[in-house]
């Protein structure tokens, strides 16, 4: 092993000589509300070692039992992703030893996966649009979490003792594999995020995970290689581990084709190992090294008997699948009229879901889109959450809007309202309460105002007589001063006119 | 001694639920002769006598209330092999790496056992993780044959059945994953059952090989034994493997079995099970059999299972594989022994491991690893695999002809300790006529047929049935006690000697 790491490639030049070839494995956490193959709850930050029984701490004597839900989550996302559903197939034995791992092997499925040959549209920031093969989707069990302490970097090297927590044991995953992806050329970290951002998306819709990368719900491994281009040679490719956000996607990829050309460029050869992504430096370390490939020693698990979906359970579930999320909002855009970029932004601050299920409340949809960019994205801004994290909920701010129409409040009050709501003082019906913000809409009361208000400025009551209506507004806005706010406006000009004519 | 020790647990639950005799009379009496004779045979690793007085104080207070009885077995005795978890006892498999593990939580027999009523009078000695047939292989010494306490007992249920044969207990618990209940039945002329693949709930049952492993009753008569078997068998939906039917009527064709007539019942002789080696007086009483049978009116015939001589090979690859893996999970950083030698996880493993296993399971562990490894998988384990589809088809095709199939249960009587305990091929052997039912998940039983004239030691004549056919073979198996005792003039078991002392 050399000990100093050949430069890195300019990337311009890298794409010049180098054709990358992309494999993605991502890894999802399903939410399902137990494990894999035991009864115990699945919640993320729970104590350590509270959701753990006989069967996910692997005692002795334990049996595991499928989780049904976890096998339908498995075929609507394999489904979801153009596979074809594997009519029978078998969980396998993993076999390896480790300390997180209770029962020294992985259940999971290996040669005979739920989901296999499908494909994903993939579309890039321009609209090119990239089809990704889909090798295979499979049903795995999550190991335990290792804590290693006293070591310097948090690794298992150095480290004078690790604590073990067996509540992620045995949580259900997915594991979903790329085919080979070739041709990608300079775009190659792009379309590796692009793909695994809309894998997200896809997933999300599905509501069969939470695919959060920052919780670990969804986790990528990036292969990599490269071959000189116009050689047609596939290279020696690298897998990088531990890359936790969409954005270290994209830098993994980039960074691999950058060191894999150095050390190409170096007349060296490309040793294929597990990498690890460094967050901090946008750079991937050696892992495990892969020489003597590791022997699994795969076999049946004799413990369960086989996943047989029926066909007529997998066609029940075709039908349970949401409208793809790429195609709900092209439909979206096109309803709304909104411009690409406008659509993106509003992907981009998570303001989609929000307002169409501000308008799925009942809420016309401009109105609902201006209330979630404008006044509550400065909400969020200020409190510096992301939009949903908002402590108001769609329906609320469909209320909100509701009230607007109906006359009861007006925008400066609206606003009121939803200050009431955000810190907590309940339903905006109660913080109209609470508050007092009600627009004053008695026309009694407000014909008294208004007579004061003309009584006060007989010059301007002569203009409008005279026929200069705007006049009006001088009057408009001593009633509202003195109703403090709460009339409506519209009425108040109404009602002046009236009196005048 | 005791003459509630000598009662059929039929007799002695009929005794207690009539109140002619306690429980606890009942459970004292065998903890007086377990301590009086189990010095000498070492049936029991763990005698519960605290918990075993307590359950039979509970059922005689429900005697005393006229309350029914939890079952037709309740308060009767009953010695559990030590491979079932137990919250209140240890649960060792008769392996050092187990050593005074407390199990949190009950098996499902184990419950079921409680449920009924039955008093667990302790644990019993076995091969270590249920790998052996002569209860040598056990990390807490050898249990010796009541009828020659220099012989084996048999294995791995070795204490189970000796436990019986010595009148320490009516009724026992073993499990069958080779032969492990029917041999040591045959050779302490006690009567042991392999349930069909699926009949009795695996969970809780510490596993030896997960796809072969059955538990099952045994007990000194096929009545003791089909009351028994309806109490431990039925569906658990902890294990998956277990089926989903009615458990068959045993006990009702035990009492017409026990009437004598076997008109209209066609028994297989299966060739491939005798001839050479065969002891002598193992053949003779073989031949005795077939000749009553006959005279019960049953139709003897010859079958043939041509693929039952790769049995042995077959099982001698498929049980170390999934051994390899099930035992994967004694690895010192949950539970059980640990040896803290080395610094690192993997090192205190290997410690463990070597200072924990016996050679016997260290053996296997070896060959199933080796038979599982990536190159050879499909030479070993995928041929085994296709030599037991073959052998499920031979039992197809045989039970076509014949209502239930027999052979002697095993080669030889019981040999002397130390004979073969180098010679794992010779121990091997013993479970030639028992292994093909495992491979096959079909149905056995071995009740005593005689002794062999050479050395006055129990012979075993195996009654094998299909899939779910245990009301046919208790019914042969009852007909043919019922006749061999008329005959010679009352049960084998009769004539076992008193444990020298």
């Amino acid at each position: 092993m050399t000990t100093t790491a050949p430069a890195l490639v300019d990337y311009d030049e890298v794409v010049a000589r180098y054709e990358p070839t992309l494999g993605l494995e991502v890894h999802v956490e399903l939410s399902t509300s137990t494990k894999m193959f035991c009864g115990c709850p699945t919640d993320f930050g729970a104590e350590p070692n509270t959701q753990v029984c006989p069967t996910c701490l692997g005692l002795p004597g334990s049996l595991p039992v499928v989780n049904r839900a976890a096998v339908e989550a498995a075929i609507r996302i394999g489904l979801a992703l153009n596979c074809s559903i594997a009519p029978w197939g078998r969980f396998a034995r993993k076999n390896y030893f480790y300390p997180d791992m209770p029962k020294n092997f992985q259940t999971s499925q290996y040669d005979e996966p739920i989901a296999v040959d499908g494909w994903m549209d993939v579309q890039l920031e321009d609209g090119e649009v990239v089809r990704v093969g889909i090798e295979r989707a499979h049903m795995e069990e999550d190991t335990g979490k290792s804590l290693h302490v006293g070591g310097a970097d948090g690794r298992i090297h150095g480290a004078e003792y690790s604590l073990l927590d067996y509540n992620r044991a045995g949580v259900p995953l997915i594991e979903i594999v790329t085919k080979m992806i070739p041709g990608t050329g300079a775009r190659a970290p792009e379309v590796a995020r692009a793909y695994v951002t809309q894998l997200r998306d896809l997933i999300k819709s599905l509501g069969v995970s939470d695919v959060r990368m920052d919780q670990g719900s969804m986790r990528c491994d990036v292969n990599l290689s490269l071959s000189p281009a116009g050689s047609g040679v596939l290279g020696t490719r690298t897998e990088t581990k531990n890359v936790n956000s969409l954005r270290s996607v994209e830098r993994a990829v980039r960074h691999e084709m950058q060191r894999q050309a150095g050390v190409l460029d170096a007349g060296g050869a490309i040793v294929q190992e597990t990498r690890h992504f460094e967050e901090q430096s946008g750079t991937t370390r050696p892992g495990r090294r892969k020489e003597t490939s590791e022997d699994y020693r795969y076999f049946p698990e004799p413990d369960l008997v086989p996943i047989a979906p029926s066909a007529e359970w997998v066609e029940e579930l075709r039908g349970t699948l949401p409208e793809l999320p790429w195609e709900h909002r092209k439909r979206i855009q096109e309803a709304w009229g909104l411009s690409d970029e406008e659509l993106r932004d509003l992907v981009n601050a998570g303001a989609l879901e929000l307002i169409e299920a501000t308008v799925a409340a009942g809420a016309p949809a401009g109105e609902a889109r201006s209330w979630w960019v404008a006044y509550l994205a400065q909400q969020a801004n200020a409190r510096g959450v992301e939009l949903a994290g908002l402590p108001i909920t769609p329906a609320q701010v469909a209320r909100v809007i509701a009230l607007v129409a109906s006359g009861d409040l007006n925008n400066k009050l609206a606003r009121q309202v939803v200050d009431g709501v955000l810190a907590g003082e309940g339903e905006p019906d109660e913080v109209v309460e609470k508050r007092g913000l009600k627009v004053v809409s008695d026309d009694s009361a407000l014909v008294a105002a208004v007579d004061e208000a003309l009584a006060a400025q007989p010059d301007v009551v002569e203009k409008i007589k005279a026929g200069k209506v705007q006049a009006a507004g001088a009057i408009v806005g001593a009633v509202m001063k003195a109703t403090k706010g709460q009339a409506d406006a519209k009425r108040v000009r109404e009602l002046i006119l009236e009196r005048c004519s | 001694m005791s003459e509630l020790i000598r009662l059929t647990a039929h007799e002695l639950a009929s005794k207690i639920h009539s109140g002619e005799v306690s429980a606890v009379e009942a459970v004292q009496a065998h903890l007086d002769r377990i301590a009086e004779v189990d010095g000498e045979v070492h049936a029991f690793l763990h005698v519960a006598t605290e918990a075993a007085l307590a359950n039979a104080a509970l059922v005689d207070e429900a005697v005393r209330a006229g309350t029914a009885p939890a079952s037709p077995l309740a308060g009767v005795p009953l010695a559990l092999k030590d491979v079932f978890t137990t919250v209140d006892m240890p649960t060792t498999c008769g392996s050092k790496i187990l050593e005074g593990w407390r199990p949190p939580y009950d098996a499902t027999l184990t419950a079921r056992l409680r449920a009924a009523g039955i008093t667990i009078l302790g644990k019993t000695n076995m091969d270590e993780f249920a790998m052996g047939s002569s209860t040598e292989h056990s990390a807490y010494g050898p249990t010796r044959n009541p009828w020659d306490l220099s012989r084996i007992p048999g294995g791995s249920g070795g204490g189970s059945a000796a436990a019986l044969a010595a009148f320490e207990a009516p009724l026992a618990i073993g499990t069958d994953t080779g032969g492990s209940i029917r041999q040591p039945a045959a050779v302490t002329g006690t009567v042991g059952v392999k349930p069909t693949y699926g009949g009795v709930s695996r969970y809780g049952l510490v596993a030896c090989a997960s796809s072969l492993d059955q538990g099952g009753p045994c007990a000194r008569t096929v009545l003791d034994a089909a009351l028994l078997h309806e109490v431990v068998a039925g569906h658990d939906p902890l294990d998956s493997t277990s089926i989903d039917a009615p458990v068959p009527a045993v006990v009702e064709a035990a009492r017409i079995g026990a009437q004598g007539d076997l008109s209209g019942v066609r028994v297989g002789v299966v060739r491939e099970l005798g001839g050479e080696g065969y002891q002598p007086g193992v053949r003779a009483s073989f031949d005795a059999a077939l000749r009553r049978l006959e005279k019960l009116g049953a139709e003897v015939v010859e079958v043939s299972c041509p693929h039952f001589e790769y049995g042995l090979a077959a099982y001698y690859l498929i049980l170390p594989s999934e051994v390899s893996s099930n035992l994967a999970r004694f690895d010192a950083m949950r539970y059980g022994l640990r040896v803290d030698k080395g610094a690192s996880a993997e090192e205190v493993m290997a410690a463990t491991r070597e200072a924990g296993f016996g050679p016997e399971a260290k053996r296997r562990i070896i060959l199933g690893t080796y038979a599982l490894s990536s190159g050879y998988y499909d030479a070993y384990y995928g041929q085994a695999q296709k030599v037991r589809t073959l052998i499920s088809r031979d039992f197809a095709a045989a039970f076509e002809q014949a209502d239930v199939l027999v052979s002697p249960t095993a080669p030889t009587t019981a040999f002397p300790i130390g004979e073969k305990v180098d010679d794992p091929l010779a121990m091997y052997l013993n479970d030639l006529a028992t292994i093909p039912t495992n491979l096959a998940g079909v149905a056995g039983m071995s009740v005593p047929s005689g002794l062999a004239e050479e050395d006055g030691l129990p012979v075993g004549l195996q009654i094998m049935a299909p899939a779910l056919g245990e009301a046919v073979m208790y019914r042969v198996g009852a007909a043919f006690e019922a006749a061999r005792d008329a005959d010679e003039g009352g049960p084998l078991i009769a004539r076992v000697p008193e444990v020298a002392k």
